[in-house]
């Protein structure tokens, strides 16, 4: 069983780089593995766009994965989503804000904008839900948050003082990788790398959480303490996801969905494999959005978005066979 | 350590669940709560596992109070079986029993694999409860009285000094009832002690070495079968009236006859 799971990791791993290797090259121009590093045009489109957004799209698609592994194990539910709890919408409605007023003119103000939105939708969850670690309470917070927000970013669109802002904010919006630099992948890496090992430690006590509240009590599993981790793991992953990605729907739900059986469903044990498989499905679909031919490139949010509708329609034709 | 719990009292949306009662378990001993529905077993079963504070008394572990014993090395000394299953994911049996030794673990252990006794604890756990043959099945997919056995086996993984159960026998056909006893009985004789919550008085007088009878949030009685599963007191307690009587090889056999009118004045 253990070795079965090491076969899974290195082999999402290995698939993972190959994807990587392969964005680089692929994009409105072609650049073949032998002029990376030629020193001209071509390679600075590699080094200094490609990876940037390769590196990015992995590191989106593995916090996304890993947080929506931990947000189902958390709720006990197949199909939580980490935007269920708000903290991806309080992120947007934080990056919104910019663009409403303006001071995205200057780079850094907008993922830091919806950095701080991350935040503040952490503490008003931690705040809302209090501390008695109830699950109910928790996803009753998280729906307020996530309509409030919701309205609140609405507002600002119908509020926007030009059109040409309103439009801004609807495509930042739908999420996507262009544009990518250094500068981004400098910002979120830590944020995410902290979010991911607060997410790890808690796999075992999700784990316990498999035989419901009061045996993982029984276990020593503080519930309390487990919400704070999974509130700021998933806060810090997907806050910071939003900020350097927009909002990327599907990912965070689907990627545990389809490991899950391949880990024999423990909670603990689908972390990994599902950061691994995000990262890899966000920088394949990534791909795909770039070689597409259209005239304007097909934001990556919205790949996503069309991808999931079939993944649900299968989801659903096979419980239907099932439950018949 | 045995464990003492004194002047318990608790109200839950301001109903008195649990009204100044204290008792006395004895480790190597089964100890059984009996008591009509609602009279406040499982509140006191979970007062005992540290998983509700009572509004007022002590529950003490040993000289230790059990409320400032950090909760990993309660959880260690402490196993609770709840009265619902309750399994989430299809994950396999023999994953299900290794929860049980998640209080010896800590928080990353498992990702550098099970000790030793981990293994050991989890094998003599499967093979206590016969379920070593579905080790690979899914725990979901097992009949309920197959769970039982197998969430029983996820408690005694974990080695407890005290093993908590609600209703353990509930779901069990016969055979796997005596199993479940005996095997209970083995771990009061190893030196562990067994509070169980029971419904059925034959199996109470079987396995039971003391007996709390519970009315109310009340303790009605406690003492040995013979002082306390007596027509009067388990009148009182369920306002039934009983046929006590021994079977061949002299076991006690306990028999509901007909609801008692005289409960009240009894």
């Amino acid at each position: 069983m253990k070795r079965h799971f090491g076969i899974l990791n290195v082999g999402l791993g290995t698939a993972l780089l190959i994807v990587m290797m392969a964005s680089l090259m692929a994009g409105r121009t072609w650049i073949p593995f032998a002029e990376w590093l030629s020193g001209d045009l071509r390679s600075m489109i590699v080094l200094e766009l490609r990876l940037p957004r390769a590196c990015i799209g992995a590191l989106v698609g593995a916090a996304l994965g890993i947080s929506g592994a931990a947000m189902q194990g958390y709720l006990r539910n197949p199909l939580a989503d980490p935007g269920l709890f708000g903290i991806s919408s309080s992120a947007a409605l934080g990056a919104v804000t910019s663009l409403y007023f303006g001071y995205a003119v200057s780079a850094f103000l907008l993922p830091v904008f919806a950095l701080i939105g991350a935040g503040l939708g952490m503490t008003a969850l931690a705040m809302l839900s209090g501390r008695s670690g109830s699950l109910i309470l928790f996803t009753l917070a998280g729906i307020i948050l996530s309509s409030l927000t919701g309205s609140l970013t609405s507002l600002l669109i119908s509020l926007a003082p030009t059109p040409f802002a309103a439009s801004e904010i609807v495509t930042w919006l739908m999420g996507a990788l262009m544009d990518r630099s250094w500068d981004d992948v400098k910002l979120a890496l830590p944020l995410m790398a902290i979010g991911i090992v607060l997410l790890l430690a808690a796999g075992r006590n999700l784990d316990a959480l498999t035989l419901g509240e009061s045996t993982a009590r029984s276990l020593g599993v503080n519930m309390t303490r487990l919400q704070w981790f999974i509130v700021a793991g998933v806060g810090l992953c997907v806050g910071t996801s939003v900020a350097v990605a927009g909002i990327i729907g599907f990912v965070g739900l689907v990627v545990p969905h389809l490991v899950r059986p391949l880990v024999g469903h423990q909670p603990s044990a689908l972390m990994v494999p599902s950061a691994l498989a995000g990262a890899l499905l966000v920088v394949l679909a990534d791909c795909f959005v770039r070689i597409l031919p259209s005239a304007s490139e097909l934001r990556l949010g919205i790949a996503m978005a069309v991808l999931g509708a079939p993944f649900f329609m299968f989801l659903l034709f096979k419980m239907r066979r099932e439950i018949a | 350590m045995d464990i003492r719990f004194n002047a318990l009292s608790l109200n839950l949306r301001g109903r008195p669940v649990l009204q100044n009662i204290s008792g006395h378990l004895q480790k190597g001993k089964v100890t059984v709560i009996l008591g009509a529905n609602g009279a406040g077993k499982s509140t006191l079963l979970s007062c005992l596992a540290s998983l509700r504070t009572a509004d007022s008394g002590t529950v003490m572990l040993g000289d230790q109070r059990l409320s400032s014993i950090p909760a990993p090395i309660r959880a260690r000394r402490i196993g609770l079986l709840p009265q619902q299953a309750d399994i989430h994911w299809e994950i396999n049996v023999r994953a299900l029993v290794a929860l049980g030794r998640l209080p010896h673990q800590g928080q990353w252990r498992k990702w550098g694999g099970e000790s030793a006794d981990d293994t050991a604890a989890i094998a003599k756990a499967m093979a206590q409860t016969d379920c070593a043959q579905f080790a690979d099945r899914k725990a979901l997919r097992l009949s309920g009285g197959e769970q039982a056995r197998v969430l029983l086996a996820r408690v005694l993984a974990g080695e407890p000094d005290w093993v908590l159960a609600d209703e353990p026998l509930a779901n069990l056909d016969p055979a796997h009832q005596m199993d479940a006893i005996a095997c209970l009985k083995d771990v009061a004789q190893s030196g562990a002690g067994v509070v169980l919550v029971l419904h059925d008085l034959t199996q109470a007088a079987r396995i039971a070495d003391h007996v709390i009878i519970m009315k109310q949030g009340r303790i009605q009685s406690a003492g040995s079968c013979e002082e306390v599963l007596t027509h009067d007191q388990l009148a009182q307690a369920f306002g039934v009236s009983v046929h006590i009587g021994k079977d061949s090889t002299g076991a006690p056999i306990i028999t509901p006859v007909s609801r008692a009118e005289i409960a009240s004045a009894a």
